[in-house]
């Protein structure tokens, strides 16, 4: 199980990072959320999977789930929510002030 | 009651008040102001008494004990003399500064500067840890750069301020080093430990790099020579700020630097030579400089240079006490930092006073140019009198108490013949000389500000305004610093039992009674050789002030007229078009690059690390079993995310992104953690909102068709990326070295009352996380609030462009 | 962006109540079953979005008169305040305590201070999330 969902980071990391290269900016804010997903589960990973209950005290369980990286990715979840909110207002406002939302043309060359 | 520590801060916790009491009250601002150093003088004078007695106060309390770094501030003889010349000196500026400078200027800005500086300044004589002293040090360095551009819209005052914080602060970074060579060493970062430990260092290699780094801190800030550029630039801040720091105060820090680390450094051969020759050579340069000047402030400006040169070039023989510990010579020796000490305070008295007469003579007169001042005796009756008391004691003529220092000078520059170590020979000579000839200069500079300004012929045609006398409350702390002058000269010895002593004291801990073997100051000693040097610096200097006319040539002859500005100024150009250029190389203003940077330094990092340590080994055996709906979750989501590249309409990929969101909340649910999908379902459904939201306004995406090779680069990195993670996490999996500490948070019922162990760690474990946390989503929903509310305005909009 | 969509306002009346009851009873539920200040507040906005959603800005405002940023600003001030209050009585900085007490009804109960500062949390999250959508949704 660990093996598999490993693989499927590396999956959605290289997903990430070839959006991430891209000219467009949406392109890139999808990019930064699909790379935060991907952490998100890695990080669950790193923890042990399905090595015991929930992490609820009174639960008829002897070993509990790994609490720490559950509480890493629930401040991960909220932090890239706030990014991703960041992101996509300024995005919108570049293509507002600026008329595009190509980063190559945004950077002032017509072509590369 | 009063500590030292408080002393630092007071200020610092005034000038928080400033803004308030300017908003309510904008011309009581200055007498607020002035309630504070006038108050911390007084408790400071209030300790001279114990400090005469020999005692010590010093009082530490633990800022970041790892480190050694500890809040110690140390108050002795060395450090109240400086303690009181702040907050004395800052006492009168202030009280200048009320009369000086026009309510429409910014006042605000002014007296919170000038309170940082003061607390700034006083952290730096009061602290006895390296690192803290260091970090009042450029605190001092940086409110002098706000002061200086005050002034902000005139090029020049920028352009003073910029030099004046580049040479300072990187003479500062280089102390920096020094005091971390020196931490190297003894192990402490406190300056009297390492005066104790001080036996043990001096053969290291070590050693000598980290004096002349420590020098290279003070000598800029003290201006001297080659650093001595910044001070003339330095003058176009409002002339009370160079009253107190750029002649009184901050440049002075240099000197201090030196006198506490004489104990250190002192007695060893190279210490001697580079502090008393620099010393020396600046005290020539500057007076020769300063006699061209046709401004009142810039020949001040450079007065103070070779002032400071002639107390730097003392300290540095009075060092030469420590070579052979206590015996008779080196009390002769000792005797020149008894007059660098002496002259240091003579000369913020004399200074200050002085510069504030250019000040009010600017003032209402509209000029500060020699040529054409003139005749000013008869309208500015009581300005007159006190440049007449400023200038001559900074000529060393009796009855000011610039003569007594400027007697004790030569006398220890004759001495320096005597010296039989070191190897000095008869280059002891030429310090008498270079001595002799650079107060010849001073003389004359003297006499130019007395004579040009207010005798010979009135010229109201070229002056601004008409000439009168400044009001009465612009001349109490002038006419305060002039009574010094003169009362200092009649009763030296009331400040040598209560100051110098003691101050000899902290300057040579190791040799004790030094201060009580210190003889009296008199101002007349016979008919002995410093006398007859004085006799002759008046007969020369009244002859060259006399001919000044005809070798003022000499000025325009090569060596002479070159300036180090020039090297400054060709330095800095050439730093930045070469920063620029190579800036411009890699900083292409395409995220693309700066991610492909990024990522190839990541995948060189991990993969190098990894192949060098050679520590990939996988272990599957631990893994758990897979269950058939979840081999179908992984290939969904590998699927979306794969389709995500290819995809080109925008609707869609949100889409998809939605998909892969929800699959990995699905996922938290099979790992048991029910809080996470929770949170995972609540976030997505708001963030595709969003992201639907923001489409609605955003184009469609275009195909895009970029080169093959760049589409070839990108994948390939992609690719790798993927590659490295995986195989990263491979290998950790594989290879656990510490156990979990999950297991302590288990206990989280007893301990917080809580039964949910991943709450329990995010309220109660890790509540500064959270709540760091909280504040960061504050601050991204106030970043969009500002970029969408606030936009440029359609008159903005054109400034702009 | 005016809907006049009958079936769904209607649902939605019902439906926000429903949802807001479920975010306060996640936010208590906090410490000792899945849920807190995060999901609280989280399911809280999401009731507040759905009411933009459905009907215009400005009816809800009518109705809501809240400025979201406030609450943020209220929600930073409690978690932050939270760990202040435990400075003034000698703990460290964010200390929590908690004690149990027996109600006549309610039977056993935990008060814990670790609430306020997730009522802290919950604020700002709401508020956050509210200010977000609304500032770009305003910007027509």
């Amino acid at each position: 199980m660990e093996t598999l969902i490993t693989i499927l980071v590396g999956v959605l990391v290289a997903v990430a990072v070839y959006l991430l290269l891209s000219r467009s900016v949406i392109r890139i804010i999808l990019g930064s959320a699909v790379l935060s997903h991907a952490i998100h589960l890695l990080l669950m990973v790193m923890g042990g999977l399905k090595k015991g209950g929930v992490p609820l005290i009174g639960e008829e369980t002897e070993n509990f789930a790994d609490a720490l990286p559950q509480a890493l990715i629930l401040t991960a979840i909220v932090i890239s929510f706030a990014v991703t909110a960041f992101l996509l207002v300024l995005a919108y406002r570049t293509y507002q002030e600026a008329g595009s939302d190509d980063l190559q043309e945004l950077r002032g060359f017509k072509n590369e | 009651m009063f500590t030292i520590t408080m002393a630092i801060f007071i200020p610092f916790l005034a000038a928080i008040f400033v803004p308030f009491i300017y908003k309510w009250k904008p011309r009581a601002i200055g007498w607020f102001v002035l309630i504070f150093p006038l108050l911390l003088f007084i408790g400071l004078a209030r300790l001279i008494p114990a400090v005469a007695k020999g005692d010590t106060i010093s009082h530490t309390f633990q800022w970041i004990p790892s480190a050694d770094i500890h809040f110690t501030t140390y108050l002795d003889g060395l450090s109240l003399i400086f303690g009181l010349l702040i907050t004395g000196v800052g006492s009168l500026v202030i009280l200048y500064s009320i009369y000086y400078l026009s309510s429409r200027e910014s006042l605000g800005h002014f007296y919170v500067y000038l309170l940082l500086f003061m607390g700034a300044m006083l952290g730096v004589v009061f602290s006895d840890n390296m690192m803290v002293l260091y970090v009042f040090w450029e605190l001092t360095s940086i409110s002098s750069f706000l002061l200086i551009a005050f002034w902000y819209h005139r090029k020049q005052s920028r352009y003073g301020a910029q030099k004046s914080m580049l040479i300072t602060v990187s003479g500062g970074i280089a102390m920096l080093a020094g005091f971390i060579m020196l931490y190297a060493m003894t192990g402490s970062f406190s300056i009297r430990e390492n005066i104790a430990a001080v036996s043990q260092i001096t053969d290291h290699v070590l050693f000598i790099p980290a004096m002349i780094l420590v020098l290279l801190g003070a000598f800029t800030k003290s201006a001297q020579f080659p650093f001595h550029i910044w001070l003339p630039d330095a003058m176009e801040a409002p002339t009370p700020v160079s009253a107190y720091l750029h002649s009184a105060t901050m440049v002075k820090a240099g000197i201090y630097l030196v006198a506490r680390f004489t104990g250190v450094f002192g007695g060893d051969a190279v210490w001697f030579y580079v502090v008393s020759s620099v010393g020396i050579f600046t005290l020539f340069w500057g007076s020769f400089n300063a006699v061209r000047q046709t401004d009142l402030k810039a020949l001040l400006a450079y007065s103070t240079i070779s002032q400071l040169g002639l107390v730097m070039s003392l300290f540095g023989l009075g060092s030469a006490a420590l070579y052979e510990g206590y015996s008779g010579s080196s009390v002769v020796y000792a005797q020149a930092t008894f007059a660098a000490l002496f002259h240091l305070l003579n000369h913020s008295t004399f200074k200050g006073a002085l510069f504030m007469v250019v000040g009010i003579v600017d003032l209402n007169v509209g000029t500060r140019d020699v040529r054409r001042l003139g005749g000013l005796m008869a309208f500015m009756p009581v300005t007159f009198t006190i440049a007449l008391i400023g200038s001559f004691s900074m000529a060393g003529l009796p009855p000011f108490n610039g003569f007594l220092s400027k007697e004790m000078f030569f006398e220890s520059m004759i001495a320096v013949r005597q010296l039989e170590f070191f190897s000095i020979g008869s280059w002891g000579t030429l310090f008498p000389v270079l001595a002799w000839i650079g107060s010849v200069f001073t003389f004359v500079y003297s006499m130019i500000i007395v004579f040009q300004t207010f005798f010979g012929p009135h010229q109201p045609e070229r002056l601004d305004r008409k000439a009168h006398e400044a009001p009465a409350g612009m001349l109490v702390a002038p006419s305060i610093l002039g009574l010094l002058v003169v009362a200092i000269f009649f009763f030296p010895n009331v400040v040598n039992d209560y100051l110098l002593r003691p101050a000899m004291a902290a300057v040579y801990p190791s040799l004790s009674g030094i201060g009580e073997a210190m003889p009296k100051i008199e101002a007349w000693h016979g008919p002995n050789i410093a006398l007859w040097m004085t006799v002759g610096v008046i007969v020369v200097g009244i002859l060259l002030y006399v001919s000044f006319k005809y070798w003022r040539s000499m000025y325009k002859v090569e060596p002479l007229r070159w300036s180090l500005d020039s090297v400054y100024n060709g330095s800095l150009t050439m730093l930045e078009k070469g920063s620029t250029l190579l800036t411009n190389r890699y900083m292409t203003g395409y995220l693309r690059h700066y991610l492909i940077y990024i990522f190839g330094f990541f995948l060189l990092a991990v993969a190098g690390t990894m192949t060098l340590v050679g520590g990939v080994s996988f272990d599957f055996s631990n893994d758990s079993p897979i269950e058939a709906n979840e081999y179908i979750l992984v290939s969904v989501m590998m699927i979306t995310g794969i389709l995500m590249i290819f995809i080109s309409s925008r609707v869609t990929v949100i889409l998809l992104n939605g998909v892969l969101g929800y699959s990995i909340a699905l996922f938290f649910v099979i790992f048991r953690a029910p809080d996470l999908a929770l949170t995972q379902i609540v976030i997505e459904t708001v963030t595709t909102a969003l992201f639907l939201l923001c489409f609605y306004f955003l184009p469609e995406m275009k195909k895009e068709k970029p080169a093959r090779s760049s589409k070839v680069v990108n994948g390939i990195i992609a690719i790798s990326a993927g590659v490295i993670v995986t195989v990263l996490g491979l290998a950790v999996q594989g290879n656990k070295m510490f156990d979990s500490i999950a297991s302590y948070f288990e206990n989280a019922y007893e301990l917080t009352g809580g039964k949910n162990i991943v709450n329990t760690i995010l309220g109660d474990f890790r509540a500064f996380d959270t709540m760091l946390e909280v504040v960061v989503l504050f601050i991204a929903g106030l970043g969009v609030y500002t970029l969408v509310k606030l936009k440029p305005r359609k008159e903005e909009r054109d400034l702009e462009d | 962006m005016k809907i006049n969509d009958v079936i769904l306002q209607t649902i939605t009346k019902v439906v926000v109540f429903i949802i807001l009851t479920f975010g306060v009873e996640l936010f208590f539920a906090g410490h000792n079953s899945p849920g807190g200040g995060f999901i609280g507040g989280l399911v809280l906005s999401s009731a507040f979005v759905l009411l933009f959603l459905v009907h215009d800005i400005e009816t809800v405002q009518q109705g809501i008169p809240v400025d979201f940023k406030k609450v943020a600003a209220t929600g930073v001030l409690f978690a932050v305040g939270t760990g202040v209050f435990a400075v003034l009585f000698g703990s460290a900085f964010l200390t929590q305590t908690f004690l149990t007490v027996n109600l006549p009804v309610y039977g056993e109960t935990e008060l814990a201070t670790v609430l306020l500062f997730e009522l802290g949390v919950a604020l700002t999250v709401v508020g956050t999330v509210v200010t977000i959508i609304l500032s770009i949704s305003e910007d027509v």
